[in-house]
């Protein structure tokens, strides 16, 4: 036995992880689908190991919050919260996800096809060898990397029109650690206080390459379409963006 | 334009120039000369601790306020007008440690207790058993009971209880804003207590994971030091939303204070500044609120009680019936005089309203709803002594949390510098060199002590009224009176006035 279907249908978020935490139990599986999935929150948040689940359907908020070791694939659209917290493991969805996606994330991947709400990769942080990713094919809401104090955010911007811009505003306000990486168009004024353009360097440049031919092969797209347009990177200018705030 | 608010009188007579209080003064006062065998000081950098006078050997210090020269006025205190002078310095946000120092009404200071005379006997808790045992946990609408073959059997399923010795737990305090000795003499005096304490929102140094049983483990805006193992290690969680010395904004733990330690801890790199934003950023409604309480029962299996921390503020009795319909374990709610280890003083001296108001308006409104057994209530803000603690359950508190009046069983001297880091009692302080004052064997003991004294006292109390458990008191405002408190305030406290029946 390594793969296990279970369908979702009509059960409570609560049914439905407590049986996942039932069925990894056993060591033997390795693969479960969920099939007919409705808005079930909190999937994959305490199952503490690398199984992979098939989400066909729509999960629901938190999706893998707090998770530490599973791999997640969402077969369509993931809701708000996917992600928070999260500690480790990987969630790829083959479709958009809500807002607040990657929350105070500490660790693991976060794949999305298409685009990301409002508030997306909210004060992820790293520690020595944890640094969490976000990779976003399409394009973003505002406030995106706001409070960011480490790791990486890619947004590709791949479903833009030749010459239009990123939406978001206020990306990165407060932004005192890690990187962020927009592929196309994005002017001054949409970035946050803080935060400022800084020139790729040779590490940069692997990265990118290392996360966009993964990219491509999870949802098919050619490699050379992501690098048809330069990556700016994003970057604090300051670890201490509050330094000077009080009168000792 | 800043004049010393200190005066460092030394006795000559006295003086051996031993140099304990050159050694003991972080903020370098005291200033040895060689040449001349002789100690002087410069009270500028003065923060009143009182480090050097409990130390001095010979008691040849005394520090004293300085008198101020300014002329007397009313409207402008020295307080305000050195406000403005630093400011004007600086450019910057006045800063300040501990809970708020402005003369408020203290409402425990005009509330007075009951005790039994000739109608009903007292009870004399030497002689007699006497309850002080508490759980903090939701409590079902009813009981239902089998009788079985071995007896009366529990039928309904009731959720995770933290168990109580006594109605004490340690505020949430910070490895940060306070010292790795400090954490673990709060660790270890509620394991010796039967209590708990709590980790505050900078993580769980993994050396104090053998307390996990007596650990409450903060999940803020933050989110430090959040990893499974933590929520997996800790006895219950609690969501903090906000403080009483800070309402609504959040915090900032310069870059200086994050150390190689700090850093593992909070699992953010050394040297970075540790930002808590002032909201959740996935809370921004009830319905969040409670998203993130059932997402951490699920990361928990549903094994721990989940509570929330908020500071009581003009609406806190809706938010409070949200809190609890949003499914928490427990509110834990801190008012106006509640303590911290930084915050801007002019947060901490205005906003919010101070707990006895708060928790007596929270919890008739908790029980006009029919909702008061669905959570658990504890206050804190500012519980000196153990007739405060009293009085809190009486007026409808569960249990309370203390941080300061723990801080002083550690030494404290309330010089509210705890944000310079350079605390001479080893308490605020991430310096090896003054944390390693604070002797952990020594400060667990009197944590203990202090837990153990306080709940002698309460069973006197108790015992005085007449009553034996401690579930008795709890929202038994008849136990108390009202003293200097004008219509309103007895009604908002639903308190009688002393003398009525």
């Amino acid at each position: 036995m390594s793969a296990l279907r279970i369908d979702a249908n009509g059960l409570h978020y609560r049914e439905l992880n407590a049986r996942l935490r039932e069925v990894v139990t056993d060591a033997r599986v390795t693969h479960i689908d969920l099939d007919n999935v409705y808005g079930q929150r909190y999937l994959g948040t305490d199952l503490h190991r690398a199984v992979q689940i098939d989400i066909h359907g729509t999960p629901g908020n938190d999706l893998a919050a707090f998770m530490d070791g599973p791999r997640i694939i969402v077969h369509g659209n993931a809701q708000d919260g996917c992600g928070n917290t999260m500690n480790g493991g990987e969630i790829i969805i083959h479709g958009s996800a809500g807002d607040v996606t990657g929350h105070s994330m500490r660790g693991g991947k976060i794949w999305v096809r298409d685009n990301v709400g409002y508030r997306v990769g909210i004060h992820m942080k790293e520690y020595l060898e944890t640094h969490p990713t976000i990779v976003i094919g399409g394009t973003a809401q505002h406030f995106l990397g706001e409070y960011m104090a480490g790791g990486v955010l890619v947004v590709m911007g791949l479903n833009l029109a030749p010459g239009e811009r990123h939406i978001a505003n206020f990306v990165g306000t407060g932004m005192h650690g890690g990187k962020m990486y927009l592929r196309g168009e994005v002017d001054d004024y949409q970035l946050g206080k803080g935060v400022g353009r800084v020139p790729l360097d040779d590490a940069d440049h692997i990265l990118l390459h290392t996360l966009a031919t993964e990219y491509a092969a999870l949802f098919g797209v050619d490699v050379q379409t992501i690098f048809s347009q330069p990556f700016v990177k994003l970057a604090p200018l300051s670890l201490r963006p509050y330094g000077r705030l009080y009168a000792y | 334009m800043l004049t010393p608010e200190f005066r460092v009188e030394r006795d000559r007579e006295r003086c051996i120039a031993c140099q304990v209080c050159v050694r003991q003064c972080a903020n370098d006062v005291h200033v040895y000369d060689t040449d001349d065998d002789w100690v002087s000081s410069d009270e500028a950098a003065c923060v009143g601790c009182h480090r050097c006078m409990t130390l001095c050997p010979t008691h040849a210090l005394t520090i004293r306020r300085t008198p101020r020269d300014f002329r007397a006025n009313a409207n402008w205190s020295a307080d305000r007008i050195n406000g403005i002078y630093k400011q004007a310095e600086t450019g910057g946000i006045l800063l300040t440690g501990m809970g708020c120092d402005q003369p408020y009404p203290i409402y425990f200071d005009h509330l007075l207790l009951n005790a039994s005379q000739v109608t009903n006997p007292s009870i004399d808790p030497l002689r007699e058993p006497m309850e002080l045992r508490t759980y903090i946990g939701r409590k079902p609408d009813r009981v239902e009971v089998t009788l079985g073959a071995n007896g009366v059997e529990l039928q309904t399923q009731i959720g995770p209880q933290l168990k109580l010795e006594t109605p004490i737990m340690f505020s949430a305090m910070s490895y940060g804003s306070i010292s790795y000795n400090a954490c673990q003499s709060l660790a270890r005096a509620a394991e010796a207590s039967g209590i708990l304490y709590n980790t505050g929102e900078g993580g769980l140094h993994p050396s104090l994971y053998q307390y996990g049983p007596y650990t409450i483990a903060q999940v803020a805006s933050g989110r430090f030091g959040v990893h499974s193992e933590y929520l997996k290690t800790a006895a219950a969680l609690e969501i903090k939303i906000g403080q009483g010395a800070k309402p609504g904004i959040g915090g900032h733990l310069p870059g200086e204070k994050v150390t190689a330690e700090i850093s593992a801890t909070r699992m953010i790199p050394e040297g970075t500044d540790a930002l808590s934003p002032a909201p959740h950023h996935d809370i921004y409604s009830i319905e969040d609120l409670r998203q993130l309480i059932f997402a951490l029962k699920e990361a928990t299996d549903y094994q721990k009680p989940v509570g929330v921390k908020v500071a009581a503020v003009h609406h806190i009795v809706p938010i409070a019936s949200g809190i609890a319909r949003a499914g928490a374990d427990y509110i834990a709610v801190d008012g106006l005089r509640g303590g911290t280890g930084a915050a801007p003083t002019v947060i901490r001296n205005n906003v919010g309203i101070p707990i006895e108001l708060a928790i007596a308006a929270i919890d008739s409104r908790l029980r006009e709803e029919g909702i008061r057994n669905q959570i658990s209530l504890i206050a804190a803000g500012s519980i000196r002594n153990s007739g405060d603690v009293v009085k809190i359950i009486a007026l409808g508190a569960d249990a309370v949390y203390i941080g300061t009046a723990a801080l002083v069983a550690l030494g404290c001297h309330l010089c509210q510098k705890c944000y310079t880091g350079k605390c001479n009692w080893g308490i605020a302080t991430q310096d090896p060199y003054l944390t390693k004052r604070l002797n952990p064997n020594l400060g667990y003991l009197r944590l203990n002590n202090l837990i153990r004294a306080w709940s002698m006292e309460i069973k006197e109390m108790l015992g005085g009224m007449g009553i034996n458990a401690i579930e008795s008191l709890r929202g038994n405002r008849d136990h108390l009176r009202g003293v200097g408190l004008n219509a309103t305030e007895l009604d908002a406290l639903g308190v009688k006035v002393a003398g009525w029946a």
